[in-house]
């Protein structure tokens, strides 16, 4: 149960991250277009061409370089959630600035404009619960990429501290006793990954629905 | 004293291809201009209306006087201390996440919003029950008198609106202008009417400008323009709109259709589909003198 | 006759039960007759075009009636039947000309395609035809646009070319949703009158379904005007306008603005068009008419002979 718990706290945690982060760089881009817009979608592009884990592992190592050793058991959480929200951000930023691009051509954001409202006021108070309807889809799918990243990385050594072992921590040390007959130390944690990352799909699925007016 | 006054007033888009397509395939910057030289005033108490068929700049002109745009070049001058403005597309033109009492007050800042609010549904022919909706629960025509409460919470001097009724059913239009009408008289509204329908604009209008290809061809009072319009292009809207009165009247037959603005005619812009274009149509630019812009009106040859 | 609709009814079932969006209808059209259905947004015109060609979207279906073409049923033929009817004897012009034209095809194509299908030509014969089409409807230089795509063309060209579809098998019958409204008007007048030159050059009917008024005066002989499903006033175009018999009539004739009009108010119908799912007993008009009394409320009114046209309306009961 506590490795579920840090497995569903870092996933939780990185995506939050993942979210403000992108949604926000999403909505500047999109709405204020220009050179910004440039600049933030060619940064997307290149970290696209990485995959999520590896840039895990480089901001990981970075971390671990940088940091005096006895530090590293405190920081490794948030470094983690740090590594998995950064390799995150970019499916955010391209959802919102798309949505946000189009929203902005549409009549109640120019007479938003009109009436002379401020450009930021405007993008939190008018296109951003526009715009967010795809984001909790992403979230969900993401939280469960999220806690499925985290217990790769567990598994490799590289996450959470032995001290604090997560699902995937507990995947790993249970993988050494698979064929000594003691399989249920990694089968267990697995079926209770699995299980978690369902619910979060599902819950997600709820969200969205539930938030939207046009439903009730 | 003008409420509101354009001189000489332009605006160019850039449609060019991305700069790096550009360099590739060596094309040039390409502009449009939407709006080309415009000048009129408007005082207070007023219906302008703009009236011209797709691309002639119209919207283009109640966008740069909202100031959604800037000019390229040329003067807007607006004395009024507030313009509001009423868009075409009932659903486009309110937030489908707010609720109609949020919408309504955006405008205004004060302490007692909600009387407020409720005082402009009433005004707008609705209750202040539809304050706790949203926009997706009513209709069409509803959904523009709510675009209109929401313009008047400013108390605006100017109202510009950008074809309120080109979406709504013929009857709705009515309820509409109706509306309209009576809120201009009670509050002394001063509008700039936009639309390409010219019989709702017989209506609405003192004056009428004429739009081609972003220039003004014709500005002249309504009663004037309709019973005797000068310029060609002017005539030939009117001749195109259907006669529900089946008067049987002969109508010269249209010709051609509008040209690409990004290469518009030399000379007089109409002069392709002209039936008096001489030489200097097809060389000179007519000036606007006399509110019309035409080589033949000022050489008195029509 | 070319068609004749008889006591044609479409419903949609719903969840919450059934919505009848077109309500015992009946008309037909002569041969080189234009015929006009009007009425606004949710009056059930479009339904009536779609059922008559048999491209309702299921759940829509028809419930209940007969649509005849040249004296033969064609409500009831099986999908495919009906689609090679639909080409050969039924051309049809929808209101958008950018979406009825494919844009991956030039337009050569697509007429040649039409015609092939439709007719026992070979390829040679085929273009032939399809470029005196495109000359018929007034596209210059049909040789040179021949292999256009339709995004070459401007929306009043494209629909010109949308009519050269329609026209291309030689249909006894044209339907033709709203064939102006995203068109300017100056591009509008070339259109009608086109239409209806086109029409009468070939004998052929026209159902000519829109809410413009004044499109139907221009073009229509007679014409038939729809409220919440139901026909309630039909008649010859004149009559219609200048003497309307039904108080729905005499309200939208009210309310349309004029040109050279004295009055500076429109005539103006509180309320609105029922929902399909809120349609009143009795009369479905009304609630919002002037002119009511206790039988309306109670009785649906047929069509009633009303000078020269007919009207639902219980004010012209026989005495």
């Amino acid at each position: 149960m506590h490795g579920a718990r840090i497995s569903l706290g870092v996933g939780l945690a990185s995506v939050a991250f993942a979210l403000l982060l992108g949604v926000s760089l999403g909505l500047i881009s999109g709405y204020l277009g220009g050179r910004l817009d440039a600049l933030i979608m060619r940064i997307a592009d290149v970290q696209l061409s990485f995959p999520a884990i590896l840039i895990a592992l480089l901001i990981d190592g970075v971390a671990r370089v940088a940091l005096p050793t006895e530090r590293h058991d405190d920081i490794a959480i948030p470094v983690l959630v740090l590594a998995i929200g950064l390799a995150g951000w970019v499916h955010y930023a391209r959802t919102v600035r798309g949505s946000t691009m189009v929203e902005k051509e549409k009549e109640y954001v120019q007479a938003a404009r009109v009436i002379g409202r401020r450009p930021l006021a405007i993008m939190i108070a008018h296109v951003l619960p526009n715009v967010m309807g795809p984001v909790l889809v992403i979230a969900t799918i993401h939280i469960a990429t999220a806690i499925i990243t985290e217990a790769t990385l567990s598994f490799l050594g590289v996450g959470v501290p032995p001290t604090r072992p997560s699902l995937g921590t507990l995947i790993r040390v249970g993988n050494e006793f698979l064929y000594s007959g003691e399989w249920w130390i990694t089968v267990f944690p697995g079926a209770a990954l699995v299980i978690l990352v369902l619910s979060v799909n599902l819950l997600g699925d709820w969200l969205r629905d539930a938030l939207n007016p046009r439903l009730r | 004293m003008h409420l509101l006054k354009l001189e000489s007033v332009s605006r160019d888009f850039d449609v060019s291809r991305p700069w790096l397509n550009r360099v590739i395939e060596r094309q040039p910057r390409r502009l449009l201009r939407a709006v080309d030289h415009v000048s009129f005033a408007l005082s207070k108490g007023e219906t302008l209306a703009l009236v011209g068929e797709s691309g002639c700049g119209k919207s283009t002109v109640a966008r740069l006087i909202a100031r959604l745009y800037a000019p390229t070049e040329g003067v807007i001058e607006f004395r009024g201390r507030r313009l509001q403005m009423i868009f075409q597309d009932p659903y486009a033109s309110l937030n489908p996440r707010w609720r109609v009492r949020r919408i309504i007050a955006e405008p205004i800042q004060i302490l007692k919003t909600k009387d407020r609010v409720a005082e402009l549904l009433t005004q707008v022919g609705l209750s202040p029950d539809d304050a706790e909706r949203y926009p997706h629960e009513f209709s069409g025509g509803q959904r523009q008198r709510i675009s209109i409460a929401r313009a008047l919470a400013g108390e605006p001097d100017l109202l510009i609106c950008d074809e309120p009724t080109s979406a709504l059913d013929v009857s709705v239009q009515a309820q509409i202008l109706n509306l309209m009408a009576e809120l201009q008289e009670r509050l002394g509204l001063t509008y700039l009417f936009i639309s390409h329908n010219l019989a709702v604009v017989s209506l609405v209008a003192d004056r009428v400008g004429v739009m081609y290809l972003g220039r003004i061809v014709e500005l002249a009072s309504a009663s004037e323009l309709f019973a005797r319009p000068r310029h060609p292009y002017t005539r030939m809207l009117l001749d195109a709109v259907p006669d529900l009165g089946m008067s049987g009247k002969p109508r010269t037959p249209v010709a051609g259709e509008v040209p690409n603005p990004l290469a518009p005619p030399a000379g007089c812009p109409f002069h392709p589909r002209c039936p008096h274009a001489n030489p200097r149509c097809q060389a000179e630019v007519p000036r606007f003198t006399d509110g019309v812009a035409c080589h033949a009106v000022e050489e008195g040859r029509i | 006759m070319i068609l004749e609709v008889e006591e044609l009814t479409v419903q949609f079932p719903t969840r919450r039960g059934t919505l009848t969006a077109v309500d015992s209808i009946s008309f037909s059209i002569a041969p080189g007759e234009v015929l006009g259905v009007v009425g606004e947004s949710g009056a059930g015109k479009s339904m009536t075009g779609l059922a008559v060609i048999g491209l309702l979207e299921p759940p829509g279906r028809i419930a209940a009636g007969e649509v005849r073409l040249e004296g033969r049923r064609i409500d009831h033929l099986p999908h495919e039947a009906l689609r090679r009817i639909r080409g050969r004897q039924i051309g049809v012009i929808f209101q958008d000309p950018l979406t009825s034209l494919n844009p991956l095809y030039t337009i050569g194509q697509q007429l040649e395609e039409t015609i092939l299908t439709h007719l026992p030509l070979g390829r040679t014969a085929a273009r032939a035809r399809a470029l005196s089409l495109l000359r018929e409807v007034g596209i210059p230089a049909p040789e040179a646009r021949y292999r256009n795509y339709p995004h070459h063309f401007s929306g009043g060209m494209r629909q010109r070319v949308v009519i050269a579809l329609a026209l291309a098998a030689e249909p006894r019958l044209l339907i033709a949703d709203e064939p102006t409204t995203a068109l300017d008007v100056s591009i509008q007048a070339q259109i009608i009158a086109l239409l209806k030159r086109l029409a009468a050059e070939r004998g052929a009917a026209v159902m000519l379904i829109t809410h413009d008024m004044g499109v139907i005066a221009e073009t229509a002989q007679r014409v038939a005007v729809m409220y919440a499903g139901r026909i309630v006033e039909v008649g010859p175009v004149r009559d219609v306008i200048h003497a309307p018999q039904h108080p729905y009539t005499v309200g939208l004739m009210g309310s349309i603005p004029r040109i050279g009009s004295q009055k500076n108010r429109l005539v103006q119908i509180d309320g609105a068009m029922p929902r399909l799912n809120a349609i009143p007993p009795g009369c479905a008009f009304n609630p919002r008419c002037p002119r009511r009394f206790e039988r309306c409320l109670a009785e649906r009114p047929e069509l009633l002979a009303a000078g020269a046209s007919r009207a639902a309306c219980w004010l012209h009961a026989p005495a």
